[in-house]
């Protein structure tokens, strides 16, 4: 599937390891290749007929997304897909979670951005493997960039893998990437009402973190009116409040990551 | 913009169905949108020539089904229609509510040229 309306140019999706510089350019044409690689005569027949189909149109990302849901499972890999609006801080909540639990656990880093390498080499300085989606002028992950590049990474048994979306409280709701769970992150800085803006994100989302809590005294972010606005959209959801920056509530969110990797130690012994 | 997207998916399974039913191309297309499915329909629109160029959807004629959100209250029973993905009952007030139709995407039928 391609994200882009430039499935002809250059400039669409590539996926790069952190520490290469060498760039691979993956094009994601729709189809197969030549625009007119349909059968394309020129007659003037007039024969037509129905065919009725009732196909999802997602059926294939959520196809490939199942498959990489599999792949996951039959490694014993955790696979958590991180959305955020731009700049709520995603990759500083990776990068202080990483330098504190590398040494307990094995973690990798699908990174996804319009363009740069920026943050992937962030991630790859605290020595954790990352790789660099850049979607071009797509908005969004789908699942079969992260089945390339898994096959890319080829992540170790028993790993916990980090997808970090990109930053967009939209388009990435609608694209499963067979996650085990999707965390939405908002921070302090923007509106509280992010929920009611943007519901499809949080009724698809298990966890909901809020960051920079650090900063609620400068700010007039009301924290139960974000939970119950983000409740409405999903009753079941989840909250962590913490500062990636100053650590501060880190430990909930170490703590329900220990809960995953625990509940997924214990279906790997009911398999 | 993922409606982009969402139209290159669409292109992708009417070039699969053409080729399979050995049709030259696609002479009208109809589509099931809920209007809580997350797609803006101006936004689809706008996609839509851009994406369907030079594919077998070019020229083809184009009918969307827009398929109304309905819900219903899970303390209640009522079913009432939605404009927005989390409305609360009507008659309750409570945002505890059973999804019913409304995010409906899919390619509905194609009628191939041969």
């Amino acid at each position: 599937m391609c994200s882009t309306c430039g499935c002809d140019q250059p400039g669409g999706v590539t996926i790069t390891r952190a520490g290469e510089d060498q760039v691979q350019f993956s094009p994601l044409t729709p189809g197969s290749g030549s625009p007119l690689a349909y059968p394309h005569q020129h007659g003037h027949s007039h024969d037509t007929r129905v065919i009725e189909m009732e196909m999802d149109i997602l059926g294939k990302n959520d196809a490939r997304a199942r498959h990489n849901r599999d792949h996951f499972r039959k490694q014993g890999i955790l696979a958590f897909n991180l959305v955020s609006s731009p700049g709520s801080g995603k990759t500083a909540l990776l990068e202080r979670t990483l330098n504190d639990l590398k040494n307990d656990h094995r973690f990798y880093v699908i990174e996804g951005d319009q363009q740069t390498m920026n943050d992937a080499n962030r991630i790859a300085a605290t020595g954790v493997e990352a790789i660099q989606i850049n979607t071009g002028k797509g908005c969004h992950l789908d699942a079969d960039m992260i089945h390339r590049a898994l096959h890319n990474l080829s992540p170790a048994n028993d790993s916990i893998l980090f997808i970090e979306n990109v930053g967009n409280l939209v388009c990435p709701a609608l694209f499963d990437l067979g996650e085990n769970a999707r965390v939405a992150i908002i921070s302090v800085t923007e509106g509280d009402d992010k929920p009611l803006k943007y519901p499809d994100m949080f009724a698809s989302s298990q966890l909901c973190i809020i960051n920079k809590i650090d900063l609620l005294p400068y700010v007039n972010f009301k924290v139960e009116r974000a939970k119950e606005y983000a409740r409405r959209a999903n009753p079941s959801i989840q909250f962590l409040e913490l500062s990636a920056t100053t650590g501060l509530g880190m430990s909930s969110w170490y703590q329900w990551l220990e809960k995953r990797i625990a509940e997924r130690k214990q279906e790997a012994v009911l398999v | 913009m993922h409606e982009l997207s969402i139209v290159m998916s669409i292109v992708d399974l009417a070039e699969e169905q053409v080729k399979k039913h050995q049709a030259r191309e696609v002479d009208r297309i109809e589509l099931d949108i809920g209007t809580l499915a997350g797609i803006e329909f101006d936004a689809l629109d706008f996609a839509w020539d851009a994406g369907v160029k030079h594919s077998v959807l070019a020229s083809a004629e184009r009918q969307i089904n827009r398929i109304e959100g309905k819900m219903r209250c899970m303390k209640c029973g009522r079913e009432f229609t939605v404009t927005e993905p989390f409305q609360p009952c009507p008659d309750c007030n409570d945002y505890l509510n059973e999804f019913i139709q409304g995010k409906e995407l899919r390619v509905k039928s194609l009628t191939m040229k041969f």
